[in-house]
This record gives C-alpha cells, sequence and structure tokens, in this order.
C-alpha cells in the first residue's frame, strides 16, 4: 500500500529540483518559467496527497484553484516575454538591466 | 509489493527523470516536451490517488493550454543559446549543494511517522467529480467566481500586452460606428414622379 510519506517525498525530490534548475539556469527566462511550473506541480502534489489521506475536499479545490492562477501568470509572463524579445532581441537575464536594481 | 506500489515507483522514477531533463538540457524545446512529460506521469501518479477530476484537469489545462504556449512562445522567438548556457558550470554546484541541504531538510521534518499513514476509505465515494463539486459550489463558491475573474484580467492583459498598431492597417473604430445616424449613410433625393404619358414614351 503507497504510504503519505511516498507521496510527500516525492513532491520533496521535485521541488528540490526546481529549485536546483532555478539556480543553474539563471540565464534563460524560459527555463527559469518552467523551473517555477514543475514547483507548483510539486504543491500541488502535496496538496492531493493530504486531501486524498485526510479525507478533506479543500486540498484538491486548492489546487484546482492554484491551477487557474498558474495558467494566468504564465500567460502573462509569455506575453512580458514576447514584448521583451520584440524590443529588446534578446531573454538574456545578464542583459536586462535597464532598472539599474 | 503490491501493484499500486509497483507503479507508483514507475511514475516517479519517470517523473523525477524528466524534471532533472527539464532543467538540465539545452535545447528549450526539449525541456518543454519533457515538462509534457512530467504532467502527464503527474497526471497518472494523481489517478493512483483517486483524484480522477484533477488528473484530467491537469492534461487538459497545462498539457493542452500552458505547454502548447510555451511551445509556441519557444518557437517563435529566435534564441541563441550559448549565452544563456553560461554559468551553467559555474552555478552547478551551488544549486546542488542548495538542493541536497534542502531535501534533507524537508526529509527530516517528515520524518519515519508519516510512512505509517494508511489511505482511508474514499472519501469521495464513487465519483470524485462529484465530491469536488459539491464543496467548489457550496463552501467555495466566492473563490470560485474570483478565480473566473482573475481568468478574464489574465486574457485581457496578454492580449493588450501582446498587440501593437501596424502602419497601414485596417480596423474598424467602434465609437464611430455606434455615433452613426441614419442621415450619414441615406441621401433623399426629391425627384418629379413619373407621369402616365412619359412612361408609354419609354417602353415601345
Amino acid at each position: 500500500m503507497i504510504s503519505l510519506a511516498h507521496f510527500l517525498v516525492l513532491g520533496t525530490v521535485l521541488f528540490c529540483i526546481s529549485v536546483a534548475g532555478i539556480f543553474i539556469n539563471r540565464k534563460n527566462i524560459i527555463t527559469l518559467l518552467m523551473a517555477i511550473e514543475l514547483m507548483l506541480l510539486s504543491v500541488n502534489m502535496n496538496f492531493v496527497a493530504f486531501s486524498r489521506y485526510l479525507g478533506d475536499a479543500a486540498g484538491q479545490v486548492f489546487v484546482f484553484f492554484i491551477l487557474t492562477v498558474a495558467a494566468a501568470e504564465s500567460a502573462i509572463g509569455l506575453a512580458i516575454l514576447v514584448v521583451l524579445f520584440r524590443n529588446r532581441a534578446t531573454i538574456n537575464v545578464g542583459e536586462i538591466d535597464e532598472l539599474k536594481g | 509489493m503490491t501493484l499500486d506500489l509497483i507503479l507508483f515507483y514507475v511514475f516517479s522514477a519517470v517523473l523525477v527523470l524528466a524534471a532533472l531533463g527539464v532543467i538540465s538540457v539545452k535545447n528549450s524545446v526539449h525541456a518543454a516536451l519533457l515538462l509534457v512529460l512530467c504532467f502527464f506521469t503527474t497526471s497518472a501518479l494523481w489517478l493512483l490517488m483517486q483524484a480522477e477530476f484533477l488528473a484530467i484537469a491537469l492534461v487538459l489545462v497545462y498539457v493542452g493550454a500552458v505547454m502548447v504556449l510555451f511551445l509556441f512562445v519557444v518557437m517563435m522567438l529566435d534564441i541563441k543559446v550559448e549565452p544563456l548556457r553560461e554559468g551553467f558550470i559555474r552555478y552547478l554546484p551551488v544549486g546542488v549543494i542548495v538542493a541536497v541541504v534542502m531535501l534533507v531538510e524537508m526529509l527530516a521534518l517528515m520524518g519515519v511517522r508519516t510512512m505509517q499513514i494508511k489511505p482511508p476509505v474514499d472519501p469521495a465515494g464513487a465519483s470524485n467529480t462529484a465530491w469536488l463539486g459539491k464543496a467548489l459550489f457550496t463552501n467555495f463558491l466566492l473563490p470560485f467566481e474570483v478565480a473566473a475573474v482573475i481568468l478574464t484580467v489574465a486574457v485581457v492583459a496578454a492580449i493588450m500586452l501582446t498587440l501593437r498598431k501596424r502602419e497601414g492597417t485596417k480596423y474598424q473604430n467602434p465609437s464611430r460606428q455606434v455615433a452613426v445616424q441614419a442621415r450619414d449613410r441615406v441621401r433623399i433625393v426629391k425627384m418629379p414622379s413619373a407621369t402616365a404619358a412619359s412612361t408609354k414614351e419609354a417602353t415601345p
């Protein structure tokens, strides 16, 4: 029988992989966005597992909302990316320093 | 080892390998396709947890919409990969160290106790969708509506961000269309009506 820990460990491993992905791909915005999607996926995995093992529907409803917000986030993120590429002809994070932050 | 445990290990192995591929392959198109594999495998894992609705929603929303959008953008942009890859080797050790330390800390927090937790009888009963729908439309009705508003705002924002006016494009002006009056379009011309004699002359 699969226990709760199996799913929690899997979610943790996914989360750490995506954190490592953000560290090593810090120049490429597209890969950064993909790592964020992966991170949201691991969080969703935890939510579904807890919802199933505690018998509470709220966890799965929350996953539903996270899916909604993640879809909106990636749509707007990619739109910003397209506009950025149109204006600067690059998506290199190192070259995007207009704000001098 | 039961069948569901074997399936769980197979799917988890595929998921972890695909996730490692997403963050390490050079080509962004390959990364996006590996991410699609990640979502499919996760959906299978959620089916193992009897969360059927969310498993199908994940495939529909992520694989069907979000990843297609990603692929469109990746293929549309003309990206030179080499400058984006610099620093990959330099940041690899620190990334791996941070990830491993985080993994160890989280696993320590989880402890051994969660190993013993067995799944209860499925509270959803026969239909997970009906169970979820009841919760969604009773206790979570307001957040549900807010989610709809968020999606609408996102659509409008994404379109407005990428919209651009080209020179020489013909487009309609809605305010002028609405403000138009009948007399701007139709001109009434007064003419003498045709008499019987003139009609007979015209037709031989």
